[in-house]
């Protein structure tokens, strides 16, 4: 038990050495720096990738360890994706509209270069003003602040109203789905304040970057393994210790832990808070690769795949989200970019764009069924194969067996 | 002796069945104390309203030297204060390891906070160690609690109970479902554990309470119908027509 937290959990190091062999290698075949061999877009794939992985990682605290089956953690990731977005657009759009009008022959005042960013960020939904929610956009550092902080928050509250009411189980879950879809749906609203359904755009431009693209996509990537990196080790902190014992005890008895005196309620909100700002930074990274982020990004179904990935990956193993998410997302990605061969029948043909779906959901249905574990799983295959562990008893019936700490010599 | 637990003319009333019906009850500071009943009597009710899974209607509970009310209080504050409870089914968590277990319920700061930055020193593991060895699990620490046999999980159990350092113990139904050999060890740690605290027994088996040897109050339709040593209880001829007699 004194040994240091690396030599406690061997996962973390191996996982963190993949991770940075991972990304150097993508580095180097890169378009931007290195050989070329891998396009731009596909750099921007992979970073997206990554960011998934990490809410992945968030939602096994949640989901696999302390066993609370939230359908909601992409509303926290959406909403850091529009605190960045904000900020992005605002900035862009301020250097667009001081440049048109400094070929006027007054200089502009102030005010109306707010005027005019508002007009054409909120054009298309019909309006000019700024809304209230938009006061901080101007300054990067006050919207990172809230990428993390109105996620939080919300998580926050949502969380303390519903544990404190013991709302527990698929009750829970209808309740952060009907959360992401409320959410949802005031976003999809013009008046919002957030450009209605067409949401925000254009962020893969980094304001007063000259860069190409080529470029920052790399240091999204970057970016996006840096937090994916740390957000594990974090997690692998919180779960390592008394703290991961006490949330593993909220999934198997949450009864017991209260009489142990514990107050669940507290652990739980922590972990939810705590998620929640880990999916919120997860978004932030995600949205400037992807462009473009609207409310249908934060629609239920998302938060839905977010709960597939962590079961096909494996529960309550923290390589095991990460695996499914970068396995199901990559995979979905080419069975709908229409990457994947039709498969003739004769009579009808399969096209994998309209039966991805369905696959998906026998695995789904299979994993479940089949295999709990999820592919995590075929890991404790290999390392059991290697070394059975049996917890100190003797290897044989014999007296002159050998003993588990001889044999693991 | 002072008083540690007065819960006095307590009831509660489940969709107008009144499972517990004025009911009064004392414990001392350092007393063994068997509580027996036909089923249905509230004998596990009258541990829910203890440590505070439920609230009753009406009545008072009472605890410790500065008579603090349990009934305004969350189940987590009643374990820190000290009432520790063991439950009917041996639950343990399964799927952690007898030191996992034990670590968690030892006495420490419970703040999600101080248990965040929590790593085990070396005396805390010693103190593991050592109630290991008394419930008999000291070669099991390393294996996930879910591979013991039923018996040693409701000493794991106990342990953890013991771990809590609570000043009030209640058991229900310790001995069930355990070999004549197990039950003996499990009377031992119970007789020793009420050596420095009170520890209160929920128990069918009047095999297993006579060997407790100790005070015992019948419960019966959510009241106490007798209380006194064994012989005195079991020679009232109220107890012997709804208990003993059936």
């Amino acid at each position: 038990m004194q040994r240091s937290f690396i030599a406690k959990n061997p996962s973390v190091l191996i996982f963190l050495a993949c991770l940075a062999l991972f990304t150097l290698i993508v580095t180097v075949l890169s378009e931007g720096l290195g050989l070329g061999m891998i396009s731009t877009s596909f750099i921007k794939t992979l970073g997206k990738t990554l960011c998934l992985c990490l809410i992945a990682v968030a939602m096994d605290l949640i989901w696999g360890f302390t066993g609370i089956l939230s359908l909601g953690h992409f509303a926290f990731f959406g909403l850091g994706g529009y605190m960045i977005g904000m900020w992005l657009m605002y900035e862009r759009t301020r250097l667009i509209v001081v440049e048109s009008l400094s070929q006027a022959e007054i200089p502009p005042t102030s005010s109306e270069v707010v005027d005019a960013i508002g007009n054409q960020i909120f054009g298309v939904v019909g309006a000019s003003e700024f809304p209230l929610i938009w006061a901080f956009a101007d300054s990067l550092f006050l919207q990172l602040l809230l990428v993390v902080l109105v996620p939080g928050l919300l998580a926050l509250v949502f969380g303390w109203l519903a544990f404190r009411s013991r709302v527990t189980g698929v009750y829970l879950s209808i309740l952060t789905q009907a959360m992401t879809l409320a959410l949802a749906l005031y976003l999809f609203q013009n008046d919002s304040g957030l450009r209605g359904n067409n949401g925000l755009s254009g962020l893969q431009n980094l304001p007063g970057v000259e860069a190409s693209q080529d470029v920052v996509s790399l240091w999204f990537l970057w970016a996006s393994a840096l937090a994916l990196g740390l957000g594990y080790l974090l997690a692998a902190w919180v779960v390592s210790g008394k703290f991961g014992s006490v949330i593993r005890g909220i999934r198997d008895n949450e009864a017991r832990v209260r009489f142990l005196g514990y107050s669940v309620e507290t652990y739980k909100l922590m972990i939810f808070t705590l998620t929640a700002c880990i999916a919120a930074i997860a978004g932030a990274l995600y949205y400037p690769q992807a462009g473009i982020i609207n409310p249908a990004e934060i629609a239920p179904i998302a938060s839905i795949y977010l709960a597939v990935w962590v079961a096909i990956g494996g529960r309550g193993r923290l390589y095991g989200a990460v695996i499914g998410a970068a396995f199901v997302s990559l995979l979905s990605t080419w069975f709908t970019g229409g990457q994947a061969p039709d498969i003739p029948l004769g009579f009808y043909t399969i096209k994998w764009v309209d039966w991805w779906l369905v696959l998906l959901g026998l695995s789904f249905v299979a994993v479940t069924l089949f295999a709990p574990k999820g592919m995590g799983g075929l890991v404790d295959l290999w390392t059991q194969a290697r070394a059975p562990n049996r917890h100190g008893a003797d290897l044989g019936p014999d007296d002159s067996a050998l003993r588990e700490q001889e044999a693991s010599k | 002796m002072s008083t540690l637990l007065e819960v006095s003319g307590v009831s509660v009333t489940f969709d107008g069945f009144r499972a517990i019906n004025n009911l009064s009850f004392q414990i001392g500071e350092a007393e063994l104390r068997a509580v027996i009943g036909p089923n249905g009597a509230g004998k596990t009710t009258f541990m829910d309203i203890v440590t505070g899974k439920t609230k009753p209607d009406e009545g008072r509970v009472i605890w410790g030297e500065k008579s603090v009310s349990l009934l305004k209080m969350s189940e987590a504050k009643i374990a820190q204060a000290g009432i520790g409870r063991k439950f009917q089914k041996p639950t343990v968590f399964e799927d952690q390891t007898v030191q996992e277990n034990l670590l968690m319920a030892l006495k420490k700061p419970r703040g999600w906070l101080s248990v965040l930055s929590y790593r085990a020193k070396p005396e805390d593991l010693d103190k593991v160690a050592e109630l290991a060895k008394e419930i008999g699990l000291i070669d099991e620490l390393t294996r996930k609690s879910g591979e013991l046999s039923h018996g040693q999980k409701q000493w794991l159990e106990i342990g953890m109970l013991l771990a809590q350092e609570p000043r009030l113990l209640l058991v229900d139904e310790p001995a069930a479902g355990m070999t004549p050999q197990e039950r003996e060890h499990t009377t031992d740690l119970l007789l020793e554990a009420a050596k420095t605290r009170a520890v209160v027994v929920v128990e069918h088996d009047m095999e297993f309470v006579r060997r407790l040897n100790c005070k015992v109050t019948v419960l019966h339709e959510g009241s106490v119908l007798a209380e006194g040593s064994l012989d005195h209880v079991t020679s009232n001829q109220e107890v012997i027509d709804v208990y003993l007699g059936r």
